[in-house]
C-alpha cells in the first residue's frame, strides 16, 4: 500500500480583499465580540470563491475544501491559471502561513523552493551566500560543507565564488541559487515555478536534477506553467481552478484538461483589414457531414465562405494547424495545389473547399487557423477557429497499445524481409 | 470518522505524522528544540549582519567605536558643560560613555528586533524557518559590537585611572555578564512584542525610535540616580533598565550602590517580558504573511 506522506483535509484559506489598514481594527473587534458571545465568526461566511474578476465580498477564499493525499515517491504537478490557488497551497504546505480551516499532515522533512535565492545578500560573496541560503533552506553547516564543491561545480560560477553576488549577472545569480537548492536532501521537496530561469542549457540541467531527485524516491511537488516540464517530470497531476481542486489524475490527462480549459476561455482572435472576410467555415467528412473528430489516416474537408467588401484581383488562403501545446504542426496553402482565387468583385461571396488527405498527425487535439491575404497584407485571420480531434483508428497503425504522444506525426511504413 | 477524531482531540497526534499544520495552535506550543536545530542559521545571520555592515567602508569596524565616542563628546558638551548636570564626581567623559555603552546595546536590540517581521517579510514569505532565529541573531550580532565598545570603554577607564581619576572598578564587575543578559532580554522582549503588533497596525513603528530616545532620558544615563528628587524616584525605578544601568555604572566606576532587590525586579521583569513576547511572537508568526 502506498505510504501517504502529505494529507490535506478540508484545507481552506481565506484572504481579506483591499487594504488591510483602516477598518481592520473594527473588523477585529467584531470578531472578538462574536467569539465572546459564542457566535460564528462573521468574516467566515462572507467569503466568495476566488474569481479574479468578481469584486463583491470583502473576504475571499483562495483555497476551498482541498482534500488530497500525496504518496511517497510521487512527483505531483500542480497546474492551473493565475489565481487558481496553486501558490497558496504550496505556501500552506511549506509553513509560510497557516490554513484558515482544515489540517495538513506531513511525514518527513520538507524543503520548499518558492523562489530562487531567498535571503541572498548582495554584499556577500558567492561562498558566503551558499552557506546562508543553504541554512535558510534548512541545511546544517556540516551538510553544506560536505556539498560545497558539488554546489559550486553545478552552478558553474567557480571563478566568481569569492565575488559579492551583486556583481553577478542575473543568470549567474540564479544558477548559484538553484545549485544550492538542488543539493537539498529533504524527503519532500516543494518547487514553485523556478525552472523559468536561466538559459536553455541550465534549464535542461535543472530538470535533469529534479528527475534524479524524484528517482531517488523522494516526493516532489511541482507548480509550473511550463506544461512540457510538468509532463516530463511528474507522474501525477492536479488541476486547480478558482481555489478548488478540479481534477486529480495522471499527468497527461491533467495537462490536456488544462490546455482545453485555457483555449475554451479564450475568445476567437481575429485580425486583418477585412477587405475580404470569412463568413463561415466548417469541417466535414468525405460524405459532407459536419464533424469534429477524425481517425488517423482519414481525409476531411474544410469549407470556408468569404465575402469581398471591395474588388479583389487576387488573394491567397492558408490553413495553419496547431496542436494543443500551440505548436505549429501543419501548413496548407492554395498555391500548393495550383489553385487560384482571383477577380472577385465587390460583395461577391465565394466558397472554397479544401480537402486534407490522409491526415497523419499523432492522435490528439488540433486547432486550425484560417488566413486570407496576399503579398500586401492580411485581409482576415481567425486564430484556432476550428477544433478537432484525431483518434488512433485502424487505417494506418496496427498496434495494441496507444500511440506515443511524444511523436508528433505518424509515418506510413512498409516492412519486408530481404 | 478517523480524521475527525484526531481533529477533535487536538493534541493527541498519531505518532506517524512528523507534523500537523492546523489553523490555530496552542498558545504555548513553542518549539524551542527546532530553534536549536537551526543554530547554524542563527550564526550565519550574525555573520551576514557583521560582514554586510562594513562592506565598502574604509573605517570598517572602527565605526563601532566612533558612534559612542561622538555621542559621548556631544553629551559631555551639552549635558555636562552647558547644562551642568552633576556626575557624582566621575570624569564626565567616563560617566557618559559608561551609560551610553550600556544603553546602546539595549536600544539597538530593541530597535532592530522591532522590525523583524516588516523587514524580513520577503524571506518569511518564501521559506519556513523558526522565525525567532532572526531576532535572536540580531541580539547576538549586536553583542559583538557591544563587546568591542566595552573593550574600548575599558581602555578609557584604564587611561583615566592612570591619570589618577577617582574611579574604582570593583568586584561587582562580576555582575556584568548577567547585566548584559538582562539588556539583551529586555531589548529582545520589547522588540518582538512590538514587531508582532506592527504586522497589522503600523502605528507603533513611528513610536519606537523616538520612544526609545525618550526612554533613555527616563534612565540614569545622563544623570546619576542619586540626583533624582524623591518624588520621581519610584517612576525611575519602575523602569526595568534603571537597575541594570545603575549596577553597570557602579561596577565599573565605583560610585553609587547595588540594590539587589532592584536587580531582582529587573530580572523578573525580563523573564515575564520574554515569556509574553515569545508567546505573542509565536502566535503572530503563523499568519503574519497575510496581514503584513
Amino acid at each position: 500500500m502506498p505510504n501517504v506522506v502529505i494529507k490535506l483535509e478540508n484545507v481552506s484559506k481565506q484572504y481579506r480583499l483591499g487594504n488591510v489598514g483602516t477598518g481592520t481594527l473594527s473588523h477585529d473587534l467584531n470578531r472578538i465580540f462574536a467569539r465572546v458571545l459564542g457566535k460564528e465568526d462573521p468574516t467566515m461566511k462572507v467569503g466568495v470563491s476566488n474569481k479574479l474578476d468578481t469584486v463583491d465580498g470583502r473576504y475571499v477564499w483562495a483555497l476551498q475544501d482541498i482534500n488530497l493525499d500525496i504518496c511517497d515517491g510521487e512527483v505531483l504537478g500542480i497546474v492551473g491559471k493565475n489565481g487558481a490557488g496553486k501558490s497558496t497551497l504550496l505556501k500552506l504546505m511549506s509553513r509560510v502561513t497557516s490554513p484558515t480551516t482544515g489540517n495538513i499532515k506531513i511525514k518527513g522533512r520538507i524543503a520548499s523552493l518558492l523562489e530562487v535565492g531567498t535571503g541572498f545578500h548582495p554584499e556577500l560573496t558567492g561562498k558566503e551566500n551558499i552557506y546562508l541560503n543553504g541554512a535558510i533552506l534548512g541545511m546544517t553547516k556540516k551538510e553544506i560543507d560536505s556539498k560545497f564543491d558539488e554546489i559550486v561545480e553545478f552552478s558553474g560560477v567557480k571563478k566568481y565564488v569569492n565575488t559579492p553576488v551583486k556583481r553577478y549577472s542575473s543568470g549567474m545569480y540564479v544558477r548559484l541559487a538553484f545549485a544550492v537548492a538542488a543539493h537539498l536532501e529533504p524527503e519532500i521537496l516543494i518547487v514553485d515555478e523556478v525552472l523559468a530561469v536561466g538559459d536553455a542549457e541550465f534549464q535542461k540541467k535543472a530538470i535533469g536534477k529534479m528527475q534524479s531527485v524524484s528517482r531517488s524516491g523522494r516526493t516532489v511537488l511541482f507548480v509550473s506553467h511550463n506544461l512540457t516540464a510538468v509532463e516530463q517530470l511528474c507522474t501525477k497531476g492536479v488541476l486547480m481552478q478558482n481555489g478548488m481542486l478540479k481534477m486529480e489524475g495522471k499527468v497527461h490527462d491533467i495537462t490536456s484538461a488544462y490546455k482545453l480549459m485555457s483555449v475554451d476561455e479564450n475568445e476567437l482572435r481575429r485580425s486583418g483589414t477585412r477587405v475580404i472576410e470569412f463568413l463561415e467555415y466548417k469541417m466535414a467528412n468525405m460524405n459532407g457531414k459536419t464533424i469534429d473528430e477524425v481517425f488517423l489516416g482519414d481525409s476531411f474537408t474544410i469549407t470556408a465562405t468569404a465575402r469581398a467588401n471591395e474588388k479583389i484581383d487576387f488573394c491567397d488562403m492558408t490553413l495553419d494547424i496547431r496542436n494543443d501545446s500551440n505548436e505549429f504542426i501543419g501548413h496548407i496553402t492554395n498555391s500548393d495545389d495550383h489553385f487560384e482565387i482571383k477577380n472577385i468583385s465587390k460583395s461577391d461571396t465565394t466558397s472554397v473547399a479544401v480537402t486534407v488527405k490522409n491526415i497523419c498527425f499523432s492522435p490528439g487535439t488540433y486547432y486550425i487557423s484560417l488566413w486570407l491575404g496576399n503579398s500586401y497584407g492580411t485581409f482576415d485571420y481567425i486564430e484556432n477557429c476550428i477544433r478537432f480531434t484525431i483518434k488512433q483508428g485502424e487505417a494506418f497503425i496496427h498496434r495494441p497499445y496507444p500511440f506515443d504522444k511524444r511523436a508528433k506525426t505518424v509515418l506510413q511504413s512498409s516492412w519486408n524481409f530481404k | 470518522m478517523n480524521t475527525a477524531n484526531t481533529n477533535e482531540q487536538g493534541n493527541i497526534l498519531p505518532d506517524e505524522w512528523t507534523m500537523i499544520l492546523r489553523p490555530k495552535r496552542n498558545l504555548l506550543d513553542i518549539n524551542l528544540h527546532e530553534l536549536w536545530q537551526y543554530r547554524d542559521l542563527i550564526m550565519l545571520f550574525v555573520k551576514r549582519d557583521f560582514v554586510s555592515k562594513f562592506k565598502q567602508t574604509i573605517l570598517g569596524p572602527l565605526w563601532f567605536i566612533i558612534q559612542p565616542l561622538l555621542t559621548t563628546i556631544m553629551f559631555t558638551i551639552i549635558f555636562g558643560n552647558i547644562a551642568g548636570i552633576p556626575t557624582d564626581g566621575i570624569p564626565k567623559i567616563l560617566f557618559y560613555m559608561t551609560g551610553i555603552v550600556g544603553w546602546t546595546y539595549f536600544s539597538t536590540c530593541l530597535n532592530d528586533t522591532s522590525q523583524t517581521f516588516i523587514k524580513n517579510a520577503s524571506i518569511f514569505g518564501k521559506v519556513y524557518f523558526p522565525r525567532l532565529a532572526l531576532p535572536i541573531s540580531v541580539v547576538i550580532s549586536n553583542l559583538v559590537s557591544f563587546v568591542i565598545q566595552f573593550l574600548f570603554l575599558c581602555l578609557f577607564l584604564a587611561y583615566f585611572m592612570i591619570k589618577g581619576a577617582d574611579v574604582s572598578p570593583n568586584i561587582h564587575v562580576l555582575w556584568i555578564p548577567f547585566l548584559v543578559l538582562l539588556m539583551a532580554g529586555l531589548g529582545l522582549g520589547f522588540g518582538i512584542i512590538i514587531s508582532s503588533l506592527t504586522t497589522k497596525y503600523r502605528d507603533l513603528t513611528h513610536l519606537v525610535t523616538f520612544g526609545v530616545t525618550l526612554w533613555m532620558y527616563a534612565t540614569p544615563i545622563i544623570y546619576p540616580l542619586s540626583e533624582i528628587p524623591e518624588k520621581y524616584k519610584l517612576m525611575v525605578l519602575a523602569n526595568p533598565m534603571t537597575p541594570v544601568v545603575e549596577t553597570f555604572k557602579t561596577a565599573l566606576l565605583g560610585v553609587g550602590q547595588i540594590n539587589y532587590l532592584h536587580i531582582l525586579y529587573s530580572f523578573c521583569f525580563t523573564i515575564v517580558l520574554l515569556a509574553v513576547g515569545i508567546v505573542i511572537f509565536n502566535k503572530v508568526e503563523k499568519t503574519f504573511m497575510d496581514t503584513v
